[in-house]
Formats: C-alpha cells, structure tokens, sequence
C-alpha cells in the first residue's frame, strides 16, 4: 500500500442536509481514500480512523486491541491528558478479556435464540400495549415518546424483574437515563441515579428471587456490586439502541414507501428487513480500541497506546462489500452487518432486539395502514452527530382515524 | 453419509466452544444444526453431517460467527 495516508483532522458533527440516513460526508470520503485513514485527536495524540469493513472486522477480532475505559481517549474533547479510571465492576462492555468473561458468560445462557424467543408473546403485549395507548391518544403522536424508547424500557424491567407496582418509576427512570446526552451533568445525574436503583432491585432479588434474570444471577458467586454493574451495562447498552432502531427504522421505512409496501405484503420479508435496517441506519455508529502493542494494520504499523475510531456505520455501507450499499433493500442478498460488532464484544442482546423489531415494525405499520410524517421531513430533529448512537430526537406521525 | 456436495463429499461441522461467545448467530441461521446450551449458552451441534439441504446454512453460519468458532470441512477433519 504505496499510497499516501488520508488524514482527518476533525470529526463531522453533521449529517449532509436530506440525507438523515447516509454517514457523513467526511466519513464516507475517507472510506473513498481507504479503508485506514490517520486522525489527530483533540489533546495532539495521532490515531487511526477505520472506515472499511473488513479491516474493521480484523480488528475486533484480535485481542491486541482492547476496549478497558482507562485507555481511551475522547475522539473529539480534550481532557489534558486526564485518564479515565477502569469501569466498576461488572460494566463489561469496557473491559477485556479475562475480566469481560467472568461477567459475559452468566449472561450468555440468559439471551440465546430460544429464550428470546420464548420472550416473543410477551414482547408482543407490551408492544400491542403502547399500540393501543397511542391509537386512543391520537392522531397524531409522537412515535418516539409513545413507542420507541418505552417498548425496550418496559421489556428491560421484564427481563430485570421489576416489579409491576414499581414499573413506572422505573421506566420514567430509565427513559431519563437513556436522554441524557452524553458528558453533561445531567448525565451523571440519571447515571448515578439509576446506578442506585439497581442496587436497590439487586438486594431486593438476593432477599427474594423471583423468575427473572436477575434472580438467576443472584444464584452465583458475583457480588451485588457486580451484578449492578452488569444490570447498568444491560441499560446502557440495550435501551438508547434499541429505541433508535425502532424510531429511525419507522422514519426510514417511511422515506421508502416501496420497501414498506414489499414488508406490507410479504410479512415472511420482515426477517430479512430487520437486517438490512439494522445495516443501513447502523445507529451504533463509532466504537473506540486501543492497540496494547504495535500491530501491522492495513499496510501500517499501529502503534502501542495509539487509539482508533471504528466506524461501524462506514463499514456498513462498503462498497467492496455490499453491492449498491447506499440503497436500502430487504431483497438484498449479502448478510453480515457489524451493525451488532464483531469479535468478543458482540451484541449479547442481539437476539432480544430481534424480537423487539420483528415484533414491532410489523405490529406498527399493520395497526397504523396510513401511518405517516406529520411534518415534512426535513424537519425532523435529527440527533447531533456527537452523540454515541445515531437518531431523531422525536418522531411526529399520523394517521386516517 | 448419503449426501454429498458439489466435490462429491457430504461436510461436517464442528464449534470451539473455547471461542464461542454465545452469540446464537449459528442457532439464527441453521437452527436444525446448531443450538445454544442452556446454562452458558454456548453453541452446541445438533447435526455434525449436516443434512445437505442445510449445508449453505451451515457455511453461512460459519461466516457470521463473531469469534470464528465454527469450522466446515468436508471428510476427515482437517487436524486428524
Ligand atoms: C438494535 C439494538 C442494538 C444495537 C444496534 C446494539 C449494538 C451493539 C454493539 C455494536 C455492541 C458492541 C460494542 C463494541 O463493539 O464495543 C453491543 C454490545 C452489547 N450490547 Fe447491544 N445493541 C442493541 C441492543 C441490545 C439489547 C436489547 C441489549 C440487552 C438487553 C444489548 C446488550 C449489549 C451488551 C451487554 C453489550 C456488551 C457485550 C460485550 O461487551 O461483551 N444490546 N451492542
Ligand atoms: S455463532 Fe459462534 S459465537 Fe455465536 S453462538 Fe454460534 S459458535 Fe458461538
């Protein structure tokens, strides 16, 4: 690879205007340059941005890059060199192996295929709940408010075992947690805030299990502290992404009335239009890796201690990967997003945000014949491009009563 | 082994449930020839000759699995 090194020096903070679905320009560009290009991060420190999906893939799949917190440096904000203490215990997500393990695997039996699929009635009541509240109150509605982010809240305090007295506390609690835009002090509010209230439902499930995930956990040797950490990952990592996928995937399939109309009539397609949603919007946009030694990369040598910003949004949309990437197509062929990650990190609760959404988009547009924008596109409220997952900040639609 | 593919030789599966993460991609896209354990998750084999009109299954599986934990081989396996 002779050719010489793209550098970006700043990051996008938007999206091209009318284009709410499509990666950013810049990042886009880059891709166009190779799938490595080299990024100055805030403070001076010369890292690397991944835009190309196989190089990604190669990445999360070698342990020489790790995910610890302590490592990482904020792609777009200096902080002086300030280093990030390691994650309490039990938020895997930032962790490495042998660490991540120890809280990953007691997990692992709790979201497989079959017990996500088990889930599927009941997954269905809760989304045929917010179906009904949302058809009485309107038209029109707020379709993020009504049913994106409340459908995974409420199915999350199922898996949690909240009890049912305690549930619209807890879902206004987790709601407030998944708002918060990241680095502010309301942030840490809703963080600390909700970090408590597991606490409380940990002791609450060690004094008296009931039938839940998180009484099954109790039945090992992880600490309370533990098992609060691994429910706030639960939180972290399920909630704010999953709503995304429904809100976004409802204003995508409304930008695409030929596909919504082939979903309308070939509900066997639903499968295949979960997929290529998740491909396409990629709302999990960026992830950060710290190479732990020098690993040759695409040609280059990574440096130890260098950082990288992988754009799992880029790689969905390859084009030495996916044919025509930037149309969306449930007909399409080639599977294998990394809208879920790669390697050791990936989704554990991928087969639960199947069911959401095949449950969902389908029970959304079947109750809703004439659902639409109730205002035009373009004024939708997108989220800013900084934030960690991609989205609109509401969702007005309607529909013929 | 009655069935064969395209080289003439019927394919065997196996998973290094060491890698697997329990990540159910395998029991997603071949469901009639992998499985998840109940306690860890991890994939199991239903079917080490997988019955050939699964066999593009299989082999997708293979692809998607996030740690590289399945292998497709045709006859012996490849470390005997
Ligand atoms: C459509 C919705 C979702 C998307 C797009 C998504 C995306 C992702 C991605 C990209 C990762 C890997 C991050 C990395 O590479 O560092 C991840 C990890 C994770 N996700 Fe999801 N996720 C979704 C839903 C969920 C749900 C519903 C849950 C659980 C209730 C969940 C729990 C987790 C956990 C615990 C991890 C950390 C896994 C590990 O570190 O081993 N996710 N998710
Ligand atoms: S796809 Fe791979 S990691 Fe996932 S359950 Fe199957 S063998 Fe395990």
């Amino acid at each position: 690879m002779g050719d010489p090194l793209h550098t970006v020096s700043t990051l996008p903070t938007a999206r091209r205007p009318g284009c709410p679905f499509d990666p950013p320009e810049e990042l886009l560009e880059a891709r166009r340059h190779g799938p490595l290009s080299s990024y100055t991060f805030p403070g001076g420190h010369v890292g690397w941005l991944v835009t190309g999906y196989d190089l990604i893939k190669s990445v999360l799949s070698d342990p020489r890059f790790s995910s610890r917190r302590e490592f990482m440096r904020h792609p777009t904000v200096d902080y002086g060199g300030l280093q990030l203490p390691p994650v309490p215990p039990g938020e895997f997500l930032l962790m490495d192996d042998p660490e991540h393990s120890r809280y990953r695997k007691p997990l692992m039996g709790k979201f497989t295929v079959r017990r996500m699929r088990l889930l599927t009635e009941r997954v269905e009541q809760i989304t045929a709940e917010h179906l009904d509240a949302m058809e009485e109150s309107g038209p029109p509605a707020d379709l993020v408010s009504a049913f994106a982010k409340p459908v995974p809240a409420m199915v999350i305090c199922e898996l949690l075992g909240v009890p049912a007295a305690d549930r619209p506390s807890f879902q206004a609690q987790f709601e407030s947690f998944m708002d918060a835009e990241a680095q502010d002090e309301d942030a840490a509010t809703a963080y600390t805030a909700t970090r408590d209230r597991l606490g409380e439902l940990v002791a609450a499930k060690r004094a008296q299990p009931t039938d839940d995930v998180l009484s099954e956990l109790t039945d090992s040797d992880l600490t309370d502290e533990e098992l609060q950490g691994m429910a706030l990952v639960l939180l972290a990592a399920g909630l704010d992404t999953t709503a995304n996928m429904l809100a976004l995937g409802t204003f995508a399939l409304l930008r695409h009335p030929e596909q919504l109309a082939a979903l309308r009539a070939d509900p066997g397609l639903t499968d295949r239009a979960v997929e290529e949603l998740l491909r396409y919007l990629s709302v999990g946009k960026t992830f950060m890796r710290t190479a732990l030694e020098d690993v040759r990369l695409g040609g280059r040598t990574v440096r130890a201690g260098s950082s990288l910003i992988l754009s799992y949004n880029t790689a969905n949309r390859d084009p030495e990967r996916f044919t025509d990437p930037h149309v969306l197509d449930f007909r399409r062929q080639d599977g294998g997003h990394v809208a879920f990650g790669h390697g050791i990190h990936q989704c554990l609760g991928q087969q639960l945000a199947r069911v959401e959404m095949r449950v969902g988009f389908p029970a959304l547009v079947g109750r809703f014949p004439s659902l639409r924008l109730a205002v035009p596109a373009e004024e939708i409220v997108m989220r800013t491009e900084l934030s960690d997952i991609h989205g609109v900040k509401s969702l007005p639609v309607t529909w013929d009563a | 082994m009655g069935r064969v593919n395209q080289e003439g030789r019927a394919i065997r599966t196996g998973v290094d449930t060491g890698r697997c993460i329990g990540s159910g991609m395998c029991a997603l896209t071949a469901g009639e020839v992998f499985d998840q354990r109940e306690d860890d998750g991890k994939a199991v084999v239903l079917r080490p000759e997988p019955p050939a009109d699964s066999w593009d299954a299989v082999r997708d599986a293979a692809g998607l699995c996030p740690t590289g934990a399945i292998t497709v081989w045709t006859e012996a396996r490849p470390d005997t």
